[in-house]
């Protein structure tokens, strides 16, 4: 745009081809550089153009690799054979398969639901009754076990409980206690548990800030107890932080890769949440065609818990 | 009352100790084996060295694998800043029709194809197009993960940016381009840092993706190649691989302290992953 308007110019969308509409969006959202649809849609399409290649192409087209014998070599590597639902069907039946979906469950249910959300929660709570001192070197540790990258983080945890010189054996007198071929999944739990409680005790933490304090002066009149105060001054004012939380937490939990680099999925599969058998299955065996399917399994499940979530968002912003 | 009290001070101190030492437990490694003169796995007071750092800066891998992890980071930070940018501007300023149905929709699809849900599509995906064990390709793959949730925030950024000083812009001749760059980023620059520092944050700590889309050793980033530390007995080289942690771990919490600093943890609690 070389030309330049007045002041006085009455249509403030200058170029755009709808005189009418973009002086009715002056008014919705201001449209004060001048844009105009066609300009605004110009600078959308690049990041769209990026998003639409390499996100939502690839969900899109586990659609149809689903129902196809595609392999990473061999014959069905140069010329995939259409399969229908085969790859489904063989998946529902796989032992192997319903096998990893307890397991993602109960990892699920014990490291984020039960664990992260509990933890936590004592945190927030606790810590605000703290001298700021200690919360402040508290809230820090918890927050390194977060930040730290998940690389580092796994070799941590494997030193922490080798089985010869391991710390924790060395602390708990435990000599020689293989923790990860004996309580593989506990292990990873517990792991998931340290790895992830930082972010429900930052949303708990904003959410307890957000309880009027008035509210709490009339419980302690009132004699409540601690128990008490929680049930009938707390839950009710952090209902909402509470749904959040769990909704975002088994989300992330769900998709979470990281004991891949602590267990790779063993001792016999005992630690094969549904990212680490999507990974063997697919890209370490080869069956891209059956990985598929199976992406496209954990992309629906992914699909239920957002929708419930983004719906929750969008009722309580109006 | 006062007993009760009392054992309530006690209780949440003993609860708070007990955390602590939970989660500080782990963390000990990082701080004692890079400094000791034969590390092991297990925490011990240092027999204190500087050796292993010379060992690690003598290691080609180790050294080339965090220029890699820079320049990954750096590629896919520039692309989302600049697109995510370029987008929520005109999101914010201009209703383009089915805008707003639009950010949900990418919103909801960002959460739900994330790297480990799709890894079988994008791998193939890459394949066909020639970017496996190309850098480029993990930037792509990123970026397209990270902008949906770039836009989204940048655009609550943009909406809360007063208009009249791009109206003056305007009046005085200035570009769409030429508004966005010189009056629209300086003010949007808090929102800006933010989602730069989110996005290195991001990407330096990712696994999945240059695991399964980079081959050749001399291509991957830190967080892949410090599982290929081995001596020659075939035992983890636990110097190398201690001292390597420490430095790779140190520029995400700087920029988390940054962060912290600056807008406090209450807000970037919603904003990592």
């Amino acid at each position: 745009m070389t030309t330049v308007p007045s002041p006085t110019d009455v249509d403030p969308a200058g170029p755009a081809p709808t005189g009418a509409g973009a002086g009715r969006a002056r008014i919705d959202d201001g449209d004060a550089a001048g844009l105009g649809r066609w300009r605004a849609t110009g600078f959308v399409a690049p990041a769209l153009l990026v998003v639409a290649v390499f996100l939502v192409f690839p969900a899109i087209w586990t659609l149809y690799l689903g129902l196809t014998n595609w392999r990473l070599t061999g014959l069905a590597a140069a010329e995939p054979e259409f399969v229908g639902t085969e790859n489904y069907t063989d998946a529902l039946s796989d032992p192997a398969f319903r096998n990893s979906l307890l397991l993602t469950l109960a990892f699920v249910f014990f490291s984020a639901i039960v664990g992260q959300s509990i933890l936590g929660f004592a945190l927030a709570w606790t810590a605000r009754r703290l001298r700021p001192a200690v919360r402040s070197v508290l809230e820090t540790v918890v927050l390194l076990a977060w930040i730290i990258p998940a690389s580092v983080v796994a070799f941590l945890w494997l030193a922490l409980l080798d089985r010869r010189e391991g710390t924790l054996n060395a602390l708990l007198g435990t000599d020689g206690t293989a923790w990860l071929l004996e309580y593989p999944m506990q292990s990873i739990i517990v792991f998931n548990i340290w790895n992830g409680t930082a972010f429900s005790m930052l949303l708990f933490s904003s959410a307890l800030a957000s309880v009027p304090p008035s509210q709490f002066e009339t419980a302690r009149m009132a004699g409540a107890g601690t128990f008490a105060t929680l049930r009938d001054v707390v839950l009710p004012n952090i209902r909402g932080h509470i749904l959040t939380n769990t909704l975002l937490i088994t989300l992330w939990t769900f998709n979470v890769f990281a004991p891949y680099l602590i267990t790779a999925g063993g001792p016999q599969g005992r630690t094969e949440i549904l990212g680490i058998y999507i990974y063997r299955v697919a890209l370490r065996d080869g069956a891209l065609g059956e990985g598929a399917a199976l992406s496209l399994i954990m992309i629906i499940i992914n699909l239920i818990v957002a929708s419930v979530y983004l719906r929750l968002l969008r009722e309580r912003r109006p | 009352m006062t007993v009760r009290a009392a054992l309530g001070v006690v209780g949440r101190y003993v609860f708070a100790g007990f955390v602590f030492v939970f989660f500080a437990l782990p963390l000990l490694w990082l701080l004692s084996a890079p400094f000791d003169t034969a590390p092991s796995v297990q925490v011990s007071l240092p027999d204190f060295t500087l050796e292993n750092f010379r060992t690690l800066w003598d290691n080609p891998y180790a050294m080339r694998s965090l220029g890699n992890s820079v320049l990954i980071a750096a590629g896919t930070m520039a692309i989302t800043l600049v697109l995510a940018a370029l987008a929520s501007y005109a999101l914010s300023r201009v209703r383009i029709p089915g805008r707003d149905t639009l950010l949900y929709l990418l919103l909801l699809l960002s959460s739900i194809v994330t790297g480990t849900a799709a890894m079988v599509p994008t791998f193939l995906l890459m394949t066909e197009l020639g970017l496996i064990d190309r850098q480029l390709g993990v930037v792509l793959v990123l970026t397209g993960g990270l902008l949906p949730t770039a836009i989204f925030i940048l655009k609550d950024f943009m909406d809360s940016t007063p208009r009249s000083y791009e109206e003056s812009a305007r009046v005085f001749g200035a570009s769409s381009l030429q508004i966005l760059r010189h009056v629209v980023v300086p003010i949007a620059r808090p929102g800006l840092a933010t989602i730069a520092v989110w996005a290195v944050v991001q990407v330096w700590g990712n696994f999945l993706v240059p695991f399964i889309l980079l081959r050749s050793p001399d291509r991957q980033p830190a967080a892949v190649v410090m599982f290929t530390f081995y001596t020659e007995g075939g035992q983890p080289n636990l110097a190398l691989i201690s001292t390597f942690s420490l430095l790779f771990s140190i520029p995400v919490v700087l920029m988390y302290l940054f962060v912290n600093r600056r807008y406090g943890f209450r807000f970037h609690g919603g904003i990592k992953r």
